[in-house]
């Protein structure tokens, strides 16, 4: 079945998108990462340690040639920040992809969409291709998408919170309102969270605490595989309407 | 003839000297990191990388020196 998910050229052969954070090594965000079958799988841009050398690189471990790299913006709380850091990114030399972040809020880490607005047109003109982290809000995401966003990320519920998708609604709305792909990213705790979003027509969904912070992450992303298939299956097939009484699955006919 | 000259340079916040260090290039030998994977700003201005072994670093000059780590 031909159900592959493109974004500006991209071709993703997964739609579980991962994160690498949290893990407690390297060898289990390898192995967390294998078990999920993603393909993509976002980093985050810090500083070289430079007194210790010896020290290990994730892309040791995560190879660039196998797994596309999303670099994102955590951490920025201004547009000047996430301009920096989103150019860095590119400057590295590995991926045009950016998970554009300007966090507004330090206790809920909710975007600041007017920061994000900003961002995402100056990056977009620059040939970034921007994937910016914002709200359940269909009309900033649409603002979005006309600021050159190639594809948006609405939060199911705060980031590493676990809460799942707390708004289905708008993410339909979403869903409804754009033209381009719409990614489920964070909020998603366990394997029923994430096929409800792609069970919503969600293109795909990222997951990063809701993997790393189970108590068997291996296991997890397994489970998060499946439910991701899972989801997208059952959106594409179409679900039965929801009615308020029974229909009988057995024929009347023929019976004593 | 230059003799004994040393460059102070903060690198990724850290104070550090060099003796024979003019260039990024010669910055990210002396501390022994591939530029394939990481990226440089220097002052805040971003060096393409393919101005590493041109860009000469001056005295005071603050570095920074990036790569990717885990992150969500």
């Amino acid at each position: 079945m031909d159900d592959k998910l493109i974004i500006k050229g991209i071709e993703f052969k997964s739609r579980l998108w991962v994160g690498t954070g949290k893990y407690k090594d390297f060898e289990e965000t390898k192995r967390a990462v294998e078990a999920s079958g993603s393909d993509v799988v976002t980093v985050a841009v810090r500083r070289v340690n430079i007194i210790d050398r010896k020290s290990e690189n994730l892309l040791d471990y995560i190879d660039p040639k196998k797994y596309k790299i999303l670099p994102n913006t955590a951490g920025c709380y201004t547009v000047e920040d996430a301009l920096r850091y989103s150019r860095l990114a590119r400057e590295a030399g590995i991926s045009d992809l950016i998970k554009l972040e300007v966090i507004g809020d330090e206790k809920t880490l909710f975007p600041d969409v007017c920061g994000l607005l900003k961002a995402t047109e100056i990056l977009a003109k620059e040939g970034l291709i921007v994937l910016p982290y914002t709200n359940d809000d269909p009309v900033i995401a649409k603002r979005l998408v006309d600021a050159g966003a190639a594809a948006v990320m609405p939060l199911g519920a705060p980031i590493g919170s676990g809460l799942g998708i707390r708004n289905p609604y708008n993410i339909k709305i979403i869903l409804e309102t754009l033209n381009i792909p719409v990614i489920v990213d964070a909020g998603v705790g366990t394997a029923s969270d994430a096929t409800i979003a792609m069970e919503l027509g969600c293109d795909a969904v990222l997951i990063n605490t809701g993997i790393a912070g189970a108590k068997d992450p291996i296991a997890m992303a397994e489970a998060m595989k499946h439910a991701v298939i899972a989801g997208r299956l059952a959106y594409k097939a179409g679900r039965i309407p929801k009615r308020l009484y029974a229909t009988a699955s057995s024929p009347i006919e023929g019976m004593l | 003839m230059r003799f004994f000259v040393f460059m102070r340079l903060i690198v990724n916040g850290e104070e550090i000297e060099k003796l024979h260090v003019e260039t990024i290039h010669d910055l990210l030998n002396e501390l022994h990191i591939e530029k394939g994977r990481v990226a440089v700003e220097v002052n805040l201005t971003i060096i393409k990388k393919a101005d590493y072994s041109t860009f000469t670093l001056s005295d005071g000059d603050k570095v920074e020196i990036v790569n990717f780590v885990g992150g969500g």
